[in-house]
């Protein structure tokens, strides 16, 4: 069988299971006596161990077959998790990481495990000291011998794959107390309770019944819902009047014996089934409802769901991008030609078509948009790694990661991103006793946040450290010669602070001298600025440091100056165009031979477009006057000289194909409005 | 008996040649070309295929025959090798013949001036017809350009 048609779909279905393996694994750091967790990363470690057999990936699948045989054991409370097993479950992970991605090269997957698995496998024989013992588990159990309530088939089913869904399915058993007045009113609150966060399946006695208040003073429910059991159990006991409360999160296997249970009770004494339903004049059409009632909403509107959504290739939404275009441009066409005939009726259906199509051209730009999380969800982890690796106590607090950003900036960010964020834990937040000799809380925390503003995204990230000293910076850029002691004394603090993004600044020494502060942010920068978009830092000393990311929302769409030289049209992008104008002959001299042209004080050089792109119709020098563009790059500033400017425009990029894929002062291409193709300029080419 | 290929057959002065049928996207007519400076001689420009940019080469220049000019019967032959698409500017482009892979013989040392290498064969069709198969990774290969140029200049 060829394999190859699913190996995009395992690669993308095994990254997802690491992620949540990750997390869960980071929820049970945080929490290691919630054994529903452990549920949730024994099924998602046994999906991942499947797929890879299936594939023939072996060494993936006996990595996650030893996992798998420590999870047991936790999750059967004979082992308790502790640090070692932690350390030896990531491990775990990382390795199979590497060999995913090794598959996603084009490989086989083969990685030397053997230290990893002999770990695993001293934990199984319990060559780690295990204690036993377990509160969840035990009610667990006791909740498997209860089952009181009977399900369905249908529910059953309903049941099942919520869990299959990666829903949590709880039992839960409410008592009221005795002395209750009103008991209908506090099941119905209860009730209203629970369908905020999720959905009650089946309850004993019916709904009807318990509203009639035809129970005794408990009643229980089969309950789908994102929340933890705990956290429900919580929740229900906050309402007053209230006795007890057991919720129980069940798994696929409890579920299934409490269903055969069912079964088996109804096959055998359809008696006792009508006697625990008091009255019962459960007719087969009310039953049918009831059924509907409790199924129907599930799989529809459960509280806090997964997102319902489909894997697209992204060269497929390329492909419908590209057509949308072709789409724009016969409108334009249209719009010309009916403005020609003048018929009110074929203008009227053009405006409507361009509404339409204006509409149309929003949602397909919007289906490249993702949330940042796809980034941000490996940042846990990261920061966890490095915490634990420098002795350090972080909290990392991720917010707005539903943020979304087009797909082609997500790709480029998470390289300066993790950058930053290491620069936050290593150098920002301080060693656990300085932090304490400072009077702050042990634990530093690393803010992460993202958030959107006008046309652009923010990502910022926050230290409470130690802050940043202006002075030493200064010092050590005067020292590296980057800047003069005359300079330096005219430097406001701030400025001395952005001194950190200054190339050169980045070697060895230099971190110890400013605290660490300048590994390699240069390049961030360069990266972050190639993107269309700015990075700053700004820091209080002793109180914190955050370096603030704006980026543009899409890179495939930007605003241009479109400019014409001869019979050629070229785009030049907006975001680096710092201002435009006219200069005579006159005003252009010549220095060292190259020509200059005086601006704001200053004289820049001055750039022949004509001349450097040989275009075969257009010369400025015969020109009396001529336009400038004067494009930017960091602080230096170059003048290029067009014939006219044609206006400003929302341009889509392309490129220009894999035959082409780099020509000298052209980052791209762009199709104007008549069909043709116009070059856009790469302004940072022309400033050495 | 090895099995007929379906070859795209175009002009080029007087030569015939060869393209399989599985490489070509779409025949098209001459349309309007973006000159893109700093760029080989024979790189026309690029194109807008529906919405995607192409680069468009000459092929005469490209094999080092005197350009002509364009006329009615010119047209861009869309080629994908290798992930990459390109459009190959020709005299004429009007045929479609089944060819059965044993009438392909390897190319003689010298053929009409066109390096061998871009070569893949000379197939005999009728009595007096050659079709020279176009070996397109070569055609298209730009570092054997780079030793070309670098010889030249």
């Amino acid at each position: 069988m060829d394999m190859n048609q699913y190996l995009s779909m395992f690669i993308d279905e095994s990254n997802d299971h690491l992620q949540s393996l990750n997390e869960s694994m980071m929820g049970l750091e945080a929490n290691p006596e919630d054994l529903s967790i452990v549920q949730v990363i024994f099924r998602s470690a046994h999906t991942l161990k499947g797929m890879a057999a299936t594939m023939g990936f072996e060494d993936l699948a006996s990595l996650t077959h030893q996992m798998e045989n420590v999870l047991d054991l936790v999750r059967n409370n004979k082992l308790r998790m502790q640090d070692f097993i932690f350390d030896t479950l990531f491990k775990s992970l990382d390795a199979l990481e590497s060999m995913v991605e090794d598959i996603t090269g084009g490989g086989e997957g083969k990685a030397d495990v053997s230290a990893i698995v002999a770990s695993l496998q001293a934990i199984v024989r319990g060559e780690i000291p295990t204690a036993a013992g377990g509160a969840a588990a035990e009610v667990a159990a006791g909740a498997t011998a209860e089952a009181p309530v009977f399900l369905d088939e249908f529910q059953y089913s309903v049941l099942e794959q919520s869990l299959q869904e990666g829903h949590k399915v709880l039992y839960v058993d409410v008592a009221i107390r005795k002395d209750c007045q009103l008991k209908a009113v506090r099941a119905y609150m209860v009730f209203d309770l629970l369908e905020r966060s999720g959905e009650v399946v089946k309850s004993f006695p019916s709904v009807q019944d318990i509203e009639q208040e035809k129970f005794d003073h408990s009643f229980s429910l089969y309950y789908i819902t994102q929340k933890e059991a705990s956290e429900i159990q919580a929740m229900i006991l906050n309402l007053s009047e209230i006795d007890k409360v057991t919720a129980v999160a069940l798994d696929q296997e409890s579920l299934h014996q409490m269903g055969q249970d069912t079964v088996a009770a109804a096959a055998e004494a359809p008696a006792p089934v009508k006697e625990a339903t008091p009255v019962s004049n459960a007719s087969p059409a009310s039953a049918a409802h009831a059924k509907e009632e409790a199924g129907k909403p599930a799989p529809a509107r459960t509280g806090g769901a997964p997102s319902r959504t489909i894997r697209v290739d992204i060269e497929r939404l390329d492909v419908l991008m590209n057509l949308f275009s072709e789409l724009l441009i016969d409108r334009v066409r249209l719009e010309q030609l009916a403005s020609e005939v003048q018929n009110a009726d074929l203008t009227e259906t053009v405006e409507h078509m361009g509404r339409v199509s204006g509409d149309l051209q929003n949602i397909v730009m919007k289906l490249r948009m993702v949330p940042v999380d796809t980034v941000f969800n490996r940042f846990p982890r990261m920061v966890r790694d490095l915490a634990k690796s420098l002795d350090k106590k972080i909290d990392l607090v991720v917010t707005g990661a539903e943020t979304e950003l087009d797909r082609t900036v997500i790709d480029e960010i998470g390289d300066p991103l993790v950058h930053l964020l290491r620069n936050a834990v290593d150098h920002g937040v301080e060693g656990i006793q300085e932090r304490l000799a400072a009077g702050k809380s042990d634990t530093g925390t690393v803010n992460l946040r993202a958030f959107h503003s006008g046309n652009h995204v923010f990502i910022e990230i926050e230290d409470d450290g130690a802050g940043i000293n202006p002075q030493k910076i200064l010092q050590s850029a005067i020292k590296k010669g980057i800047l003069s002691q005359e300079q330096a004394s005219n430097y406001s603090d701030d400025e001395a602070i952005q001194l950190l993004f200054a190339p050169g600044f980045s070697t060895a020494e230099v971190i110890s001298d400013v605290s660490g502060r300048g590994v390699g942010l240069d390049v961030v920068k360069s990266k972050i600025t190639s993107l269309g978009g700015n990075v700053v830092v700004y820091s209080t000393q002793g109180k914190g440091t955050n370096f603030s990311v704006q980026l543009p929302l899409t890179l495939s769409i930007i605003a241009a100056m479109l400019v014409r030289l001869g019979s050629e049209k070229y785009a030049i992008p907006l975001s680096s165009i710092v201002e435009t104008g006219i200069v005579k002959q006159t005003q252009i001299r010549s220095i060292h031979g190259n020509k200059m042209v005086e601006f704001r004080n200053s004289h820049i050089p001055l750039v022949s477009l004509s001349k450097l792109f040989s275009v075969p119709d257009y010369d400025e020098s015969t020109e009396e006057e001529t336009e400038i563009v004067v494009v930017r790059k960091g602080e230096r500033l170059v003048a290029l000289a067009v014939q006219d400017f044609i206006g400003q425009n929302e341009i889509v990029i392309k490129n220009l194909g894999k035959y082409l894929p780099e020509v000298q002062g052209i980052s791209g291409a762009t199709i104007l409005g008549d069909g043709q193709v116009a070059l856009i300029i790469d302004p940072n080419a022309f400033i050495k | 008996m090895a099995e007929d290929i379906k070859v795209i057959v175009f002009k080029l002065g007087t030569e015939e040649y060869g393209i399989e049928v599985e490489k070509v996207q779409t025949i098209e007519r001459m349309m309007p070309i973006t000159r893109v400076p700093k760029t080989y001689s024979f790189i026309k420009g690029v194109i807008n295929l529906r919405g995607v940019v192409i680069p468009v080469i000459d092929l005469r220049g490209r094999f080092g025959i005197e350009e002509a000019e364009h006329t009615d019967q010119t047209r861009i032959i869309i080629v994908s090798v290798n992930e990459m698409e390109v459009g190959f500017i020709v005299d004429s482009a009007n045929d479609v013949i089944d060819l059965n892979q044993d009438a392909i013989d390897t190319p003689p040392d010298v053929v009409g001036g066109i390096k061998a290498k871009y070569l893949d064969g000379v197939a005999k069709i009728g009595e007096d017809r050659l079709l020279i198969m176009l070996n397109l990774s070569e055609v298209l290969n730009k570092n054997e350009i780079v030793q070309l140029e670098s010889l030249e200049g």
